[in-house]
């Protein structure tokens, strides 16, 4: 394992930030830590990095089977990105940079001709080469964010933290520098965890997306995992659009509105509440309900701008509903708003309490 | 649109900057003009005129009376004294100053705001009553003053005395500089030199000083100008020595009070180029801390 | 919930920093200002009672207080037209006249005694002018009120001009575009904003010429009961080797500082959170 956490608890105050988390990494993974803000993920980051201490009498933090939790942050050999970059706004990219080098103890410290060279490496790996001469201030944000990690690599990490890397930057040179950093990882192969609220971040870049929320780790699992099989609500809710109806569950049989469908994992008699999800995309209209679980419902909306269309319809007991659907079924369909269609499910979750969660359809 | 228009100027540092004139919010030329002139003419008569009339009377009977105020070995012990004075009161408030300003920015700990209060009381306290209050310690009636002199050590009426209450009269000048501007550039940085493998001395030099420096500059020329300034509470603890224990402020009284009014602002004169001296070198540095908090402001501006 | 005293953190010297911090504070500050208290301690009610309401004692303590209000007053109206024009106007010679502000500051306190007495005597520059109306300066409360201002005007400017500065100016444009005229938008507008700002500014000129001796000492005369500032009056009883006096009237001194420094830090608390409030 390259990174292993186990059982920390962290309060500030009274507010407990962590509660008993464990999360294990391997070698060269790059995983997400994803939540809402006060979920506990830069928390358990900082804990990572040595930034903050576990409560005491909690677990512990080991790289490499080696204990680190008390080993002071200078000493511990990661690379950490701040959110707001914390780059030294005195200094020129280059001394950013070779910072790391030159405050090493005299006898590890590299020559200067060496620091030169791997300064000039580094600028190299973040294709800023040109820029070294320059100062923070002069900067873009996506090339400080670079700048922010060349410098953090510098240290030679055992493990690269990143809070929330592009949270500052707009829309655009978010999504390229998502691809730069996942192209970079492939090259480097250095284990990263990255903070993010992002969930479109997460699912594109990591290879494996921890989600938390108030404290503790509700699942941990590929992209694919934490998208199509949610582990909790808090996950289905959380990760993309969803539509939520609140029904019922009684022999083997799932209703809510005037839909009904099998549910063969709850055969009990007694009837029990539950909670349905369908994501729009998994939502499909038809004319006519053809004796298919369906769901009647009036067209409110249409928006075909984008690259799929959104139609917003409104139930009969009159609970708004999304569908997503490709340009093409969209436009074979016509739809026109005060129509009544019917909505047909490809796929739908039922929680029902103290029950594991079931893909159903 | 119709209410701000575009107008060019160039400002001072060289660089051009566009300043929008709004229309709505300026007063008319003739109040603008009454204004600008009131202004004008009550600073400079105000300010201007005391200045000019230190130096119109130091010069009153020529260069030669001028000059030879300072022949006066008592003149000459004044100055040294007050250098020696402010040479020790400046860098022990300055090693303070940092001192509190790092504990103070840099961590978060109970009672924090107290502690700031409680740094600036000497600002609250009357000159004269900061020269009292060492009275009390170490004067003849006082808690440590009759244990001192039994072993020969003397304090009040002594330089000792003087530079305590020099110390005390300018005690928050640095700390409050810092204490302000570390909280806001908060610990990040120090936070990423720390990670970097950066030691805590290697931090605070290379990453927080730079920082910090005209702010530190800025303490310290406003702590010495007071330093070498002080009347009243040196006044009461100095005993009035000549040539031992009068400083330079202290020695322009003694002078004054024997009409001897040319050596009197002869002597005032090289304070009162200490206080031009100040106010230039302060100027510079606040338009350096200017520039430094404009770049800050533009690092942290999302691209 | 454990007790801490502090929040952990990974930067260094703490402990080093704040220990020399209440070291040095405590030797500096905290033990000589306690031995005022102590001192006075040793006086009964009775003595300090007829310490403090000695006729002479309370004619400085009326003359020190009311030229002090008065100065802070006059530097309050003065200061604000001056901030108003070195922040709003461009002309030339702003930089110089701003820098000039702080002259009072920069100036030794007994630099501006001897300059102020020399210029508003008899035969000075601006005495002589002043003497034909029957009007004296120097050696009267005058004098004394004219120091007070002088030493206590970059208090009013410095501390308006950056409140002045953060004037929005849209919310003035929008008390225009609704029909305020430019007295309106003044008195509705801008003075309720900039009023903590003033009000500290005042508080900060009124608490600095309370205390005040060096630039007054000079130009008053120091006549008991007539031109007698207390700070001098403490200095007096000093020579006279009263210190129990002396530290009767220093007592009532530094209480009133005390009280006057807690008003301006709850001004300032309370303009930051009607500040923070808004936002």
């Amino acid at each position: 394992m390259s990174v292993e956490v186990a059982h920390i608890t962290k309060t500030f105050g009274e507010f407990r930030a962590l509660n008993d988390v464990s999360l294990r990494i391997r070698q060269g993974e790059l995983v997400a830590l994803l939540g809402p803000s006060g979920s506990g993920k830069t928390t358990l980051l900082r804990i990572l990095a040595g930034l903050e201490v576990p409560d005491d009498g909690s677990g512990g933090v080991s790289f490499h089977e080696e204990v680190v939790t008390n080993q002071p942050v200078g000493k511990r050999q990661v690379g950490f990105v701040f959110q707001h970059y914390a780059l030294f706004r005195h200094m020129s990219v280059f001394e950013n940079i070779a910072f790391p080098l030159r405050v090493r103890p005299r006898r590890q410290r590299p020559s200067f001709e060496e620091i030169r060279r791997r300064v000039m490496e580094l600028l190299e790996l973040v294709q800023l080469s040109g820029v070294g001469k320059r100062y923070p201030s002069q900067l873009s944000g996506g090339q400080r964010q670079r700048v922010a990690l060349a410098r953090a690599l510098a240290v030679e990490p055992r493990v690269l933290l990143l809070d929330e890397p592009f949270g500052a930057l707009d829309a655009q040179v978010r999504q390229e520098l998502r691809g730069w950093l996942r192209r970079l990882h492939q090259e480097i192969h250095v284990t990263s965890v990255l903070v993010t609220h992002d969930q479109e971040e997460a699912l594109e870049v990591a290879d494996r997306v921890v989600v938390m929320n108030a404290g503790r780790i509700e699942q941990d699992g590929t992209p694919e995992q934490v998208f199509h099989q949610p582990a909790s609500e808090f996950v289905m809710r959380f990760l993309g659009q969803v539509n939520v109806f609140h029904g019922r569950v009684h022999k083997g049989r799932a209703s809510f509105e005037d839909m009904a469908f099998d549910y063969p994992h709850y055969p009990h008699d007694q009837e029990q509440r539950a909670t349905v999800y369908m994501r729009p995309h998994e939502l499909d209209i038809h004319r006519s309900s053809n004796g298919v679980p369906s769901l009647a419902a009036r067209v409110e909306r249409l928006n075909p701008a984008g690259s799929s269309a959104k139609v917003v319809l409104r139930t009969q007991q009159g609970q708004d509903l999304l569908v997503d659907m490709p340009l093409e079924r969209f436009r074979q369909l016509g739809l026109a708003p005060g129509e009544e269609v019917f909505v047909v499910a490809k796929a739908a979750r039922v929680f029902v309490p103290d029950i594991a969660p079931e893909y159903m359809i | 649109m119709g209410t701000a228009s575009l107008s060019h100027e160039a400002s001072a540092d060289g660089a051009t900057a566009f300043r929008v004139t709004r229309v709505v919010t300026d007063e008319r030329p003739w109040a603008r003009w009454l204004l600008i002139g009131v202004t004008v003419t009550f600073l400079s008569l105000f300010l201007v005129v005391p200045l000019a009339a230190v130096f119109a009377e130091a010069f009153r009977k020529g260069l030669g009376a001028y000059l030879a105020s300072f022949r006066d070995p008592n003149a000459l012990a004044a100055i040294r004294l007050t250098l020696l004075t402010a040479a020790i009161a400046v860098p022990a408030n300055l090693v303070f100053g940092v001192a509190a300003a790092w504990c103070i920015a840099k961590f978060e700990f109970r009672g924090k705001s107290l502690l700031i209060s409680l740094i600036d009381i000497p600002f609250a306290v009357s000159p004269v009553v900061s020269g009292l209050i060492y009275m009390l310690l170490f004067g003849m009636q006082g808690w440590f003053g009759p244990w001192l002199a039994e072993r020969g050590i003397q304090v009040i009426f002594a330089v000792p005395g003087i530079v305590l209450a020099t110390i005390f009269v300018t005690f928050p000048f640095v700390a409050r500089e810092l204490i302000p501007l570390m909280q806001e550039q908060g610990t990040e940085e120090e936070q990423a030199a720390v990670s970097l493998g950066a030691s805590g001395w290697q931090t605070f030099r290379r990453v927080t000083l730079p920082n910090i420096k005209w702010a530190l500059l800025y303490g310290v020329i406003l702590s010495n100008a007071r330093a070498m300034g002080e009347f009243g509470a040196v006044s009461v603890v100095s005993g009035h020595i000549r040539g031992k224990t009068n400083t330079m402020p202290l020695h322009v009284e003694i002078l004054y009070n024997e009409y001897n009014f040319v050596a009197a602002f002869a002597v005032a004169s090289l304070l009162a180029l200490l206080a031009l001296a100040t106010l230039v070198l302060k100027t510079l540095v606040e338009w350096q801390m200017q520039r430094q908090v404009t770049e800050a402001l533009e690092l942290r501006e999302e691209t | 919930m454990r007790f801490a005293l502090k929040r952990h953190s990974v930067l260094p010297g703490f402990g080093l920093t704040l220990g020399y911090t209440l070291l040095y504070l405590s030797l500096i500050v905290l033990l000589p200002l306690s031995a005022l208290f102590f001192k006075s301690a040793e006086l009964s009610m009775a003595e300090f009672w007829s310490t403090v309401t000695n006729p002479r004692v309370v004619a400085s303590y009326k003359l020190t207080f009311g030229a002090s209000l008065i100065a802070a007053t006059i530097n309050a109206v003065f200061g604000f037209a001056v901030a108003w024009t070195l922040v709003r106007y461009r002309f030339p010679g702003r930089r110089l006249l701003d820098a000039i502000v702080d002259l009072p500051f920069a100036l030794p306190t007994a630099v501006s005694g001897i300059a102020l007495t020399a210029i508003y005597s008899q035969h000075g520059w601006i005495g002589q002018y002043l003497e034909p109306w029957g009007v004296k300066v120097a050696f009267t409360p005058l004098g004394i009120t004219l120091a007070l201002t002088f030493i206590g005007l970059p208090f009013v400017v410095r501390t308006l001009q950056p409140a002045l500065q953060d004037l929005d100016r849209e919310t003035e444009e929008a008390a225009a575009i609704l029909g305020a005229n430019r007295f309106q938008t003044f008195t509705r507008v801008i003075i309720p904003v900039v009023l903590p700002a003033l009000l500290t500014g005042f508080a900060l000129a009124f608490a600095r010429a309370i205390g005040e001796y060096g630039s007054v000492v000079f130009i008053s005369g120091n006549m008991p009961m007539r031109t007698e500032i207390a700070s001098l009056l403490i200095i007096s009883k000093l020579e006279q080797h009263d210190t129990a006096g002396a530290t009767a009237i220093a007592l009532v001194m530094l209480l009133s500082s005390f009280v006057l420094l807690a008003a301006i830090n709850g001004l300032q608390w309370y303009a930051g959170r009607r500040h923070h409030g808004l936002s």
